[in-house]
């Protein structure tokens, strides 16, 4: 079946088998930034923005998209590189698997609630696991890069 | 000795963070070949059986197939899935396929298809007639249990490591130093417990995934998350019988290891596939895959004596250790001996201890190398009853830790004795700011005013709970880093190493290192790592060995790249060797003068045309252990036993951080993941072997929603054998957080938990046995 959709400012159409999700539609056609870690919503490293909203891409179908806009990180370069900038001050990158989809919930946060508390931002971010760091330290990150702190 | 150093020790951010954090694709399955044939595993759904037959003549037919391997088309030969120096210290205990089936999940059959679904289609028709057998299910009853887990022919071990299948026996061990018995009847004070730890999953946000296809010479490409490249060519090699100079192995960036990935997951099913098809393939394992069929930490019992006399120094310590290695020996024996070698030498004013016990096959998943491995399980029995010795005498807990606790320049008769599954290297403490450590951390926990508890609401406690801990630098004599840097037009340095970087950054930490000593800007030393092809060999990522064994070898390579440039530069100059110096960017000798940009075009282009390069190795003739104090406070609901974790403080000596930054991430990653372990990362089979907690829903490892203030310090210290000070830092974060756990919860409730993880349930069931 074809679904279409706008992928990052552009419009695309994919042909996906009934069934297929959204994290495989996109890695098949070539968008590998997106990561498959659980294929269970439960880890968050397949995040994709659907019209704004963080969503799990691992379980939501392909034919659902039709006619949305789906972002993945390429779509905020700037602001993934501005982001990494704070990560690095605060030693709170690692292996870097978890990094694209964590780029693009701390700009879905910007753009719903851009003065959030430290609580809400751990709140915001909790679905997002990360097992390399104390989380701490991307914790600070974000509330530095949200706060316009260096 | 110390310098005052403009790259290392200063921030610097990871060489890769900002490109991975763009979504750049560089990690192992992103760069599968398109159209490359997927592998699905069968796996067994029996605990332990004898595979009767396979019959795949149905599953062949099913359009799409391109490839069933089973036991009865695979080479037939024994070897390790351990990435571990050679000979290895791990039985030879492993089949691709075998004619049993040890734990549920233990592979069957590889399917290769175009597609994921025609390959699980065609699975279910595979007819595999199983004759089931009595599993071996509780470690405790393993040892000469009727049930033999490894009954077959052919397995072995490559030198003594007290392998014995027929009684279960993956390996086993014994020492001791003077005569623990007699000291411990002259002994005032003696405290002896039992402590059990569990299965912990790695949980590395990436799966294990490789992939393969045969390049323009029809050599055998593989992609790997793995930790140890050129262990897994040598592996591959040797089992598949394929010459070396027929593989290449490349690791792209990995997604997380923690020794998890110290290990062959899909990798010959690839290469066998690839070979046999010479069509590209891959196989990605399912998070239900990596979490039941990949490796865990291995559980253990381990049960302590330990004696002190009224002066308060501890005289004897009895370790005996079980040890579940579940259905393969991978690590076995290594894991088991750094219960004594990691942690026993902390106390190393003991006249008498012992050590031993044995590795017993079960039919649970495979344990593996996991970050801490055998320092964790060790740590959280000795530092418990270090806790329980105090109290008993009436002590400070701190002060007894003072009192015992390794100093600089002294030693352990344990290194000697205790090495990789063999002896060990006898060595003294250079560097050792562990009384410091304990100093600091007591300050910045405010241990006096809140030592043991204090009431802060209506049913609402907090405690503090301390531990103290080591780990080694690689392994003296055995691990070894090797690097190349050469010259570029323009002045920048290309560096390959075999070093592996899995997501600790040190990629980034290797490029500070040659940066230092060239006096060169990080941005002007190009990296590439891990390529069996075109980098030269490393051991590899385990053992808490990167900074030391390949940060050295980056420095020696670095400063014979110094020398080089030198005597390029005095020729090209005409003058003598020793009066020319060098700033990084220029070459000046008296009057004279000449650029590093202008020797680098001259020598590639005008006069003398050579490629200025070097190549260096290094292996260490110690292991010098970092060392840490850890301290936690937490807080507990006296009516449900629910609690959290308020602050969590460490001060450790690894010698010089060469990235602080990153030297914090290590710690602070290894304290939560030993947090996970020690609190709510429960394991849950069911009564027939079957492995339930399979995913992150299931399997609870914390979140930002848990994690309390946590407080990183790092002491003044230089280690002298190592690059420009540094020591490692990669494992020692870990080892504490049961131990400081436990000793919290006695601080709260006056009762002690023996098992991990420690659940609310676990300290209701231990107040309630109290009363």
């Amino acid at each position: 079946m074809e679904v279409k959709f706008n992928l990052n400012g552009l419009d695309v159409v994919y042909h996906v088998k009934p069934g297929e999700y959204l994290l495989d539609s996109l890695r098949t056609n070539g968008v590998k930034s997106v990561k498959k870690g659980c294929n269970a919503s439960a880890c968050g490293a397949c995040t994709v923005l659907v019209d704004g909203k963080p969503t799990l891409s691992c379980s939501v179908l392909t034919a659902s998209i039709e006619g949305k806009k789906v972002m993945t990180v390429e779509s905020i370069q700037e602001e993934a590189a501005q982001l990494s900038e704070y990560f690095a001050k605060e030693g709170a990158d690692q292996c870097g698997y978890c990094s694209a989809a964590l780029a693009l919930v701390v700009h879905a946060l910007k753009e719903e609630n851009p003065h959030p508390t430290r609580q809400e931002i751990n709140d915001y971010l909790v679905g997002n696991l990360c097992r390399c760091t104390g989380l701490q330290s991307q914790g600070n990150a974000v509330e530095k890069y949200l706060g316009g702190k260096k | 000795m110390k310098k005052n150093f403009r790259v290392v020790n200063n921030v610097t951010p990871s060489i890769d963070g900002k490109g991975l954090m763009q979504g750049r694709s560089f990690y192992t399955d992103d760069l599968a070949q398109q159209n490359s044939l997927v592998i699905k595993l069968l796996r067994s759904p029996h605990a332990f059986a004898r595979i009767k037959s396979i019959d795949v003549s149905e599953a062949e037919k099913v359009p799409g197939v391109a490839c069933i391997l089973t036991k009865d088309n695979v080479p037939h030969v024994p070897f390790t899935r351990a990435g571990q120096g050679y000979p290895e210290p791990s039985p030879h205990d492993k089949f691709i396929f075998d004619d049993y089936a040890r734990y549920v999940g233990d592979e069957v059959a590889a399917v290769a298809a175009v597609s994921e679904e025609i390959a699980l289609e065609a699975m279910k028709k595979i007819k595999v007639d199983y004759e089931v057998l009595e599993p071996v299910l509780d470690f405790e009853k393993a040892y000469e249990n009727k049930s033999v887990i490894h009954p077959e022919e052919g397995i072995h071990e490559m030198f003594p490591i007290g392998f014995d299948p027929k009684k279960n026996l993956a390996a086993s061990y014994e020492m001791e130093v003077g005569n623990v018995d007699e000291e411990l009847k002259k002994c005032d004070y003696i405290v002896e417990d039992t402590f059990y730890s569990q299965a912990q999953a790695h949980a590395m946000l990436e799966p294990h995934t490789c992939n393969a296809r045969l390049d323009e010479h029809n050599r055998l490409v593989v992609y790997s998350t793995t930790q140890t490249p050129f262990h897994m060519r040598r592996i591959m090699s040797k089992t598949l019988g394929l010459p070396v100079e027929k593989i290449r192995v490349i690791k792209p960036r990995v997604g997380g290891g923690f020794g998890g990935k110290q290990a062959f997951h899909g990798e010959m099913f690839c290469a066998l596939v690839t070979l046999r098809t010479k069509k590209p393939s891959k196989c990605v394992f399912t998070r239900e895959e990596v979490f039941g069929c990949s490796y865990t930490r291995h559980p253990m019992k381990i049960t302590l004596k330990v004696g002190a006399t009224k002066d308060g120094i501890i005289q004897a310590i009895d370790c005996r250790a079980l040890s579940d290695t579940g259905a393969y020996g991978e690590h076995a024996l290594t894991v088991f001996m750094i219960v004594g070698s990691k942690v026993l030498p902390l106390y190393n004013k003991v006249k008498a201890v012992k050590f031993g016990g044995h590795v017993v096959y079960t039919n649970h998943v495979s344990a593996g190398a996991y970050r801490g491995y055998g320092a964790i399980q060790g740590n959280y029995a000795v530092e418990s009853m270090i806790d329980e010795l105090a109290e008993k005498m009436g002590m400070d807990p701190i002060k007894l830790r003072e009192l015992n606790s390794m100093k600089e320049k002294e030693t352990s008769p344990i290194f000697e004795i205790m090495g990789e599954g063999t002896e060990g290297t006898a060595m003294i403490m250079e560097s050792c700011k562990l009384p410091y450590c304990i100093k600091r951390g007591r300050e910045l926990i405010e241990w006096d005013k809140k030592w043991p508890r204090k009431e802060v609401g209506p049913h609402k406690v907090r405690s503090v709970g301390c531990a103290i801990a080591m780990q080694g630098s690689g392994i003296p004599f055995l691990d070894m880093g090797s690097c190349t840097i050469k010259l570029n037009d323009g002045g920048s340095y290309m560096v390959t190493v075999g070093a592996t970087d899995i997501g600790q950054g040190s990629d980034t930490m290797i490029a500070q290192i040659v940066a230092e000593e060239l006096q060169t800007t990080v941005d002007k030393v190009i990296i590439y790592s891990s390529d069996t092809d075109l980098t030269p060999y490393d051991c590899g990522a385990y053992a808490s060995s990167t900074t030391y064994v390949s940060g050295n070898t980056a420095w020696n390579a670095a400063s014979k790249m110094r020398e080089r440039l030198v005597k390029e530069a005095a020729e090209y100059m005409n003058v003598k060797v020793g009066t020319v110096e060098f700033d990084g960017k220029m070459f000046t000798s008296g009057e004279k003068s000449l650029s590093l940009e202008d020797l680098a075009t001259n020598r590639l282009y005008n006069q003398d045309t050579r490629q200025i390069a070097v190549t260096e190795s290094f292996h260490g003739h110690v292991s010098p252990p970092p060392f840490m104090a850890a301290f936690g406070e937490f807080e507990f609901d006296t009516e449900t036993f629910e609690y959290k974790m308020i602050k969590y403080v460490t001060v450790t000596d690894c010698g010089t951080t060469i990235n602080p930054m990153l030297a914090k991430g290590q710690v602070e990653g290894g304290i939560i993941q030993g947090y996970g372990m020690a609190s709510t990362e429960e394991v849950i089979y069911n009564d027939k072997g079957k492995l339930l907690t399979t995913n992150f829903d299931v399997y609870h490892i914390p979140t930002r929603a848990e994690v309390g203030e946590l407080v990183t310090e790092f002491a003044d210290s230089y280690e002298p054998t190592g690059p420009f000070g540094a020591k490692s830092v990669g494992e020692i974060g870990i080892d504490t957080p049961p131990a400081v756990l436990c000793n919290a919860v006695y601080n709260a409730f006056g009762v002690r938990v023996h098992h991990l993880p420690i659940t609310p349930e676990r300290i209701f069931k231990a107040v309630k046995e109290r009363k």
